[in-house]
């Protein structure tokens, strides 16, 4: 059963060959014997998780179903669900039990998923290997001396052991894409705007996005048709009409245009990965496609940009947390500044710390121009080298990362060289365009992803295209061993 | 650029966080770090260029003025540190 995707668990929760109960049984019990190991989740509560269960079965009885009546689903800890602790992997919010719900794990309820649990994260998702996080690092299903990738690395590692069917992420600077790659998932981060960002805990609020993370394209389609479409709640929604992010999987790929950025394939990536990467493309030209080079001449400076644009906004949405509302507040202080000041020294992490204070200081008097705008002007000049690429292209392919998952403990202790690990998945992020990560190989046992990247609007059109591919190829279908 | 330790101190004040000595030192070569990074971006020449806000480039929506929430101020204020009366409890900022 934990290897069957959503469409065929759907089938048999339909055709009463297993009950939600039964289902959400099955991984409670996995979560139990293996998540001591792999820390994947932050919190579970059986209870909880089996009374939606149980209403997901009244449901099915009546004939109510939607794709997704009685799957469970782990959801990323930066997602608010009423009656759930949600700590977004921080002190500040270890006791935090939230009063209502994202808007993304509302319409998830109401499509009848069953909440498996909260997924680890890196600190406000400010981190690229999960060892941010106040509860602990994740370890990789693959290799357990590894990172999982991040920030959404819970969730990835929670896909990968079978700890969940498919589970939600967020992608600010590659936080869907990055950790999907490194445990050989599905990942697809929807254009800015597509997913409604109310009651997910903000980062950077003009990059964030929620988006789907599974084994598969066609099960990362059916979760996006559920999480997205518009919300008053979210003042940078998009009004659109709703999408069917299936309508187009099966299209034959026969004329598809796939534009290969020399920049992302210069130096920089481990060769071993990057033949993975060529063996993908050559599949693609099996199945019809063309390829053509392309160029994204600022893609180098992705990451200046985004480490000024992130930071400053960072530093504004985090100065909620003062003490006053809700979470962490010092035990003992002299005065009100004396109590902000210790709150957010005790409770904040260090590379959150660090992060505010580049954000303070690029949004300070006498620097904004030089940082801040400079940063948003490179900005527009990273998102043109994609509009000018998507002239000659309909999607663009690469690495996701330039290695498989490092060792534990690697660069935790450098920023700089983490920093630089997410190089092929920042720009995406700020020219606000959909990406996905595909499995495309293994390199030591260990998963490499191929990059997807596509113009705004076309996440049916990139599904379609990941699809195809893993028709023709099973490394999606790869498991890690160790974990029966 | 480099930042000096008096300045790591100023910018932890205004983000309202306390800093000791030694960790302002720590900081002080993290930061320095990360700046030489960042510095890259000085070298381009973006005359011209109009600064990228957002993704799709929208102007905030407008709503009718309408109060749209119900009340739960009960709810809100239960996972507060401290409140008394329907108030939140801060230390006394007036003598």
């Amino acid at each position: 059963m934990i290897e069957r995707s959503l469409k065929s668990l759907a089938a048999a929760l339909a055709g009463k060959e297993i009950s939600s109960v039964e289902l959400t049984q099955t991984y409670l019990d996995r979560i139990a014997r293996l998540n001591p190991d792999i820390n994947a989740y932050i919190t579970v509560a059986p209870e909880k998780s089996l009374a939606q269960a149980k209403a997901a079965d009244a449901r099915i009885a009546a004939g109510q179903t939607t794709a997704l009546t009685g799957i469970p689903l782990a959801q990323k800890d930066i997602f608010c669900a009423q009656g759930w602790r949600t700590t977004c992997g921080s002190k500040m919010l270890d006791n935090f039990v939230s009063p209502y719900d994202a808007t993304v794990i509302e319409r998830l309820n109401t499509a009848g998923a069953v909440i498996l649990g909260k997924t680890n994260m890196d600190e406000f998702a400010m981190g690229s290997s999960n060892e941010t996080s106040y509860f602990g690092a994740v370890k990789n299903p693959w290799d357990r001396d590894r990172v999982s990738g991040g920030s959404s690395g819970g969730s990835a590692a929670a896909v990968a052991a079978r700890l969940a069917p498919a589970a939600t992420a967020t992608d600010t600077g590659g936080s869907i894409r990055q950790p999907a790659a490194l445990c050989g998932l599905t990942g697809l981060k929807p254009t800015y705007g597509v997913v409604s960002r109310y009651g997910m805990i903000a980062y950077a609020s003009s990059l964030d996005q929620g988006g789907p993370m599974a084994r598969s394209a066609e099960d990362c389609a059916l979760l996006l048709d559920a999480m997205a479409g518009f919300d008053p709640r979210d003042s940078t929604s998009l009004e659109r009409p709703a999408d069917d992010y299936l309508r187009d999987l099966e299209r034959p790929l026969a004329g598809l245009r796939i534009g290969l950025p020399k920049e992302f394939f210069g130096e920089g990536c481990d060769a071993a990965v990057m033949a993975s990467i060529e063996a993908a493309i050559a599949e693609y030209r099996k199945l019809g496609a063309e390829t053509v080079e392309v160029s994204l001449p600022n893609m180098k400076l992705s990451v200046p940009a985004y480490y000024v644009i992130a930071p400053a906004e960072a530093s504004s949405n985090l100065s909620r947390y003062d003490g006053v509302r809700y979470g962490y507040r010092a035990p003992e202080y002299a005065d009100l500044n004396d109590m902000y000041a210790k709150t957010r020294a005790q409770g904040f992490g260090d590379e959150v710390k660090r992060r505010i204070l580049i954000g303070t200081y690029v949004l300070s008097h006498g620097y904004y121009d030089a940082y801040y705008l400079q940063a948003q002007r490179i900005r527009r000049l990273i998102a043109d080298d994609f509009r000018t690429a998507f002239k000659q292209c309909d999607v663009i392919m690469g690495p996701t990362s330039p290695t498989t998952a490092f060792k534990l403990g690697e660069k935790i202790d450098d920023p700089v060289q983490m920093y630089l690990f997410d190089i092929f998945t920042l720009g995406v992020n700020l020219a606000g365009l959909p990406g996905m990560s595909v499995p495309c190989g293994l390199v030591d046992g260990l998963p490499v992803g191929l990059q997807l990247i596509g113009d705004y609007f076309s996440e049916a059109r990139l599904l379609n295209v990941a699809h195809r591919y893993q028709q023709a190829t099973d490394w999606h279908l790869r498991r890690p061993a160790g974990l029966d | 650029m480099s930042l000096s330790l008096e300045q790591v101190h100023r910018v932890a004040q205004l983000a309202r966080l306390e800093i000791s000595d030694a960790e302002a030192e720590t900081t002080r070569t993290q930061l320095n770090a990360i700046f030489t990074l960042i510095e890259a971006m000085q070298a381009v020449d973006t005359k011209g260029i109009e600064p990228m806000a957002h993704a799709q480039d929208l102007s905030q929506r407008l709503r009718p003025d309408e109060v749209t929430e119900t009340d739960r101020r009960g709810a809100f204020q239960a996972v507060s540190p401290e409140v008394e009366a329907g108030l939140f409890l801060v230390p006394k900022v007036i003598e």
